[in-house]
């Protein structure tokens, strides 16, 4: 039962997490209509101006405050340096170019901060187990992490549906060409999308450092699970990349701490443990293969063209 | 016209290079470059396949590097039970590569666009996992294979001249094999669902079908560069199906030109020899190659073929 509850707040811990990420991957398509491959990138640069940033200050909130206004700096800079130059061409060119950013992130990472990773100690308050059900204790900074991506995720929603800058980035989303006619700066509105997409892909990396290793190429694995969820839930989609995380991140957490246990019981001992680890990390890519076959344009497609 | 001739000479100055390049080598004494050369070949192969349906068909896998660890790990996994023959090894390798191609080309082609982007992508990924999952081939360490594919004495895979022309004689197998499909009437079709689906629906044509046969066709030539990869480097692991990997085979058909016969090659040549010669300059090379990309995709259209092609545009 304790394990079950666990687990279970692991999953939403690391779906809501996945959110943030595939919320910026989602809004950048969804209203420029551009594959950014480099969006990884920003969360490992998330991760290491946190880690950086708190050793400097020595404080943790300080660090994370501080690292993620210069990944929304990046990410306005990058958006003004190339990204902009990219918009109306292929998607051939897009995972291109963004693929050339990748490179150039790693190799710009391992010249500064060296190929070896960096920790981001928790301070002493975020490491306290905190009673949740009576007899169940879960760990802090596990809940902060959930807590501020609710957080988050509301304020994204309520900044989309309900806010004049939202209207107007829903706006451009179907239609580029009538925004600008109506005399708004679309070329501002489309930096500073990019500019939030490469905040909130800097924030989930700054919440994730504590919990693994700041390293190089951290961003890859989780921008393909980030690319599952956002193709899951209906590209442009806000609430389908909600959705389609949470349920991504319980999939992939249950399947890894049940699986095993689960084949066990149908397998010999031998064969069960071979398959399950792998058969667990491919979970998700079934799920996605099986929501494609069945709805190609994913789960909550976003109502537009 | 003029411009023309230009590629035309580029494509045929590279491919005397390649043919001519075991004689130098030997000349020279110069080993590493034969060595670096057979990579290269190889991987041009799997270029080249990808071109096929990205370039031509507008089929856009992100997915071709798991052929590639299918054909590797066919050879790999026969050569560990003991069958070292490449008349067994090789035909597994293509039948294998053509079995994953053929169901996962018949899930991908239901989507498009986007979606079949990340969707080959996906399906790439699992055969990772599948791989990195094979406790008994090496799981994650990957396999070594001991002894290379063995054609009775007919050409010998040991032997580095006689490797380098049998992938070299499967590049220009492919290439050739290629260019009578673009060019037959399965490949006119082909290219017409490219540019226009519905209408070639409309005339009559089952286009699902011509796509899944020319992706099966894609998948297992890039099979067959997995089964020499295999080869050339004594080894498979699941590493070489890895996403950034497709990612590579990507930029290097972008890179030379997509939808041209030699383009891939050209791409291939460039961009490994690119990464050589920057590696050597400096230990952050991608630092310089990562722009570089940048740029290709900002001014130079179209890929190298398309620059010495048509120098108006762009």
């Amino acid at each position: 039962m304790l394990l079950v509850v666990e687990q279970f707040l692991n999953g939403l811990q690391f779906g809501l997490l996945l959110f943030l990420l595939a919320a910026g991957l989602t809004l950048v398509f969804g209203i420029m209509d551009l594959v950014n491959l480099a969006h990884g990138s920003l969360y490992m640069m998330g991760a290491y101006f946190a880690a950086t940033f708190a050793a400097w200050t020595g404080s943790f909130l300080l660090g994370a405050l501080l690292a993620l206004g210069a990944t929304l700096i990046l990410g306005i800079v990058l958006e003004m340096s190339a990204i902009r130059h990219l918009y109306g061409r292929d998607h051939v060119d897009h995972v291109l170019a963004t693929f050339g950013l990748i490179l150039f992130f790693n190799e710009a990472v391992r010249l500064i901060w060296g190929p070896a990773g960096l920790a981001l100690p928790l301070p002493a308050w975020l490491t306290v187990p905190v009673p949740i059900l009576p007899g169940i204790h879960y760990p802090a900074y596990r809940l902060a992490i959930i807590v501020v991506a609710l957080l988050v995720a509301l304020l994204l929603y309520l900044g989309v549906m309900r806010t004049r800058i939202g209207m107007l980035i829903r706006a451009g989303a179907s239609n580029r060409e009538m925004i600008g006619a109506l005399g708004i700066n679309i070329k501002l509105l489309y930096t500073l999308v990019f500019g939030l997409g490469a905040a909130l892909a800097g924030l989930a990396g700054l919440m994730q450092a504590p919990i693994l290793t700041v390293q190089i190429g951290m961003g890859e694995n989780i921008l393909i699970l980030a690319f599952v969820i956002i193709v899951i839930g209906g590209i442009g989609s806000i609430r389908g990349a909600f959705l389609a995380a949470i349920f991504v991140g319980m999939i992939d957490t249950l399947g890894r701490a049940f699986l095993p246990n689960l084949l066990r019981q149908v397998l010999s001992g031998a064969a069960a443990s071979t398959a399950a680890p792998a058969l667990s990390s491919m979970l998700i890519y079934l799920l996605m293969a099986i929501v494609l076959v069945v709805r190609p344009e994913g789960l909550f497609p976003a109502n537009r063209r | 016209m003029k411009a023309f001739t230009v590629s035309k000479a580029v494509t045929a100055l590279m491919l005397a290079g390649l043919v001519l390049l075991p004689l130098y080598s030997q000349l020279s004494g110069n080993i590493f470059i034969l060595t670096l050369f057979t990579r290269i070949v190889i991987l041009a192969l799997a270029a080249a396949s990808l071109n096929l349906i990205m370039g031509f068909g507008g089929m856009m896998s992100f997915g071709h590097a798991a052929y590639l660890g299918i054909g590797g790990y066919a050879v790999g996994m026969l050569a560990q039970e003991g069958v070292g023959s490449g008349f067994i090894q090789f035909p597994v390798a293509l039948a294998a590569s053509a079995a994953y191609a053929l169901v996962i080309g018949a899930l991908s082609l239901r989507t498009r666009g986007v979606y079949f982007i990340m969707i080959t992508l996906a399906f790439a990924q699992m055969a990772y996992y599948v791989a990195s999952g094979l406790a008994r081939y090496g799981g994650d360490d990957g396999l070594t294979i001991y002894n290379r594919s063995d054609f009775s004495g007919l050409i010998n895979l040991s032997n580095r001249t006689q490797f380098y022309y049998l992938c070299l004689a499967c590049l220009f197998g492919v290439i050739l094999l290629i260019w009578r499909i673009v060019n037959s009437r399965f490949g006119l079709v082909v290219q017409g669902l490219r540019s226009n689906e519905q209408r070639m629906q409309a005339i009559g044509f089952p286009a699902k079908r011509y796509q899944l046969v020319c992706f099966v066709i894609s998948g297992t030539m890039c099979g067959l560069a997995g089964a020499l990869l295999a080869n050339n480097t004594d080894f498979v692991s699941p590493a070489v199906m890895y996403w950034t990997r497709s990612g590579d085979l990507m930029v290097m058909v972008i890179l030379g030109g997509m939808g041209t016969l030699f383009g891939p090659i050209v791409g291939a040549v460039v961009f490994l020899l690119l990464e050589e010669f920057l590696s050597q300059i400096t230990e952050y090379w991608a630092l310089i190659m990562g722009p570089l990309l940048l740029l290709i995709v900002l001014f130079g259209r179209g890929g190298i073929m398309g620059m010495l092609g048509r120098p108006g545009r762009g």
